[in-house]
């Protein structure tokens, strides 16, 4: 009886102001974080606004672990731009270049045909069977600007996603245990 | 607040900043450089002209192609990708954009160069569009920079044209 009384105290003594505070923080970070991202969605025009470089086909220019920053305006596409793009069916981005463009009279459609820059032959392999051209909605975003390095937090926390709970399971902690 | 943990955690926070801070201002940079690229292509030859099985036309090449791309080289340029695209206007088509032609410049002293090559791509129209065809030779760079903004731009070569008929 005594071991439960002293257990209800101890419930007690958690300050529930101060826990709901904390839970509030929180919320209030993992919020923001949400909101700015969303408003980058905005800015850019593309569903992933950062993403990174997964392969070495874009060597020596981009490299495993390299960030990239897309834009995604409604001007049509162009030779020599780098396109992010996903082939149906399949959810991992390619990040590569597009070297031959066929844009129709009156519809404005295009057909482009894309390489990576370290590769010997072009991507038609890579694009679902029968298809031979990617076309608007394939294209998520064209690369404008690049970070080196940065992405391999990524790659790591997905590859081995062990080291992802850990580092939640750490953060977690912290927030607990911080005294503020 | 003066425990190791504090400040391991202000030391990196700062210096994740300051780095952050030094990429964007060498991007920034980039805007200042003068660039004053030049470059002049020759069509050699017209290896052969032909319409594939599928109805689509065909054209082989030998280019000389000759570049100056000395100036875009900054210092926070990691390469400059260079290609070679043959654009024209078919009445399917209002732009088709064909490369033929590409490269990676690592260095600025390799910026300065004269190639004679045969179309590194294939050159296939969508469709049988290309006898006496009017076209333009357009070479693109692509800034890659270490950090930071990449800018592109080209030089437009017209006055091209392809033969009246197949060979």
């Amino acid at each position: 009886m005594g071991w439960i009384g002293e257990t209800v105290d101890s419930i007690k003594s958690i300050k529930i102001r101060q826990l709901l505070t904390q839970a509030i923080t929180l919320g209030m970070i993992v919020t923001s974080a949400l909101i700015i991202w969303k408003a980058l969605m905005c800015v850019t025009g593309t569903e992933s606004p950062v993403v990174v470089v997964l392969s070495g086909s874009m060597e020596p220019g981009f490299k495993r672990g390299d960030i990239l920053f897309l834009h995604m305006t409604k001007e049509p596409i162009r030779a020599g731009e780098i396109v992010v793009f996903n082939v149906d069916g399949r959810d991992i981005p390619i990040v590569h270049r597009a070297i031959k463009v066929h844009e129709r009279e009156n519809t404005g459609h295009v057909d482009v045909l894309t390489k990576g820059d370290n590769n010997d032959v072009d991507d038609i392999g890579l694009y679902a069977d029968g298809q031979f051209w990617l076309h608007r909605h394939h294209i998520m975003g064209r690369a404008v600007g690049f970070l080196p390095y940065v992405g391999w937090v990524t790659i790591i926390m997905s590859e081995k996603p062990i080291i992802k709970y850990i580092l939640i399971g750490a953060l977690g902690l912290l927030v607990i245990t911080s005294k503020d | 607040m003066h425990s190791f943990g504090y400040r391991a955690n202000a030391l990196l926070t700062f210096a994740v900043t300051i780095l952050a801070f030094i990429c964007a201002i060498a991007s920034f940079s980039d805007n200042f450089s003068n660039q004053t690229p030049s470059a002049q292509i020759q069509i050699l030859n017209i290896n052969w002209f032909q319409k594939q099985p599928h109805g689509n036309d065909e054209v082989s090449l030998t280019l000389n192609i000759t570049a100056d791309l000395q100036s875009l080289f900054t210092w926070n340029t990691k390469q400059v990708f260079a290609f070679v695209a043959a654009e024209y206007e078919t009445s399917k088509n209002s732009l088709n954009q064909v490369s033929l032609w590409d490269a990676i410049i690592p260095e600025k002293e390799e910026a300065n160069f004269w190639i004679q090559i045969s179309n590194k791509y294939r050159f296939i129209d969508q469709g049988h569009n290309l006898r006496g065809k009017d076209f333009n030779l357009t070479l693109h760079w692509h800034v890659m920079p270490k950090t930071g903004k990449m800018f592109a731009d080209k030089i437009v070569m017209s006055g091209y044209r392809l033969p009246n008929a197949y060979r």
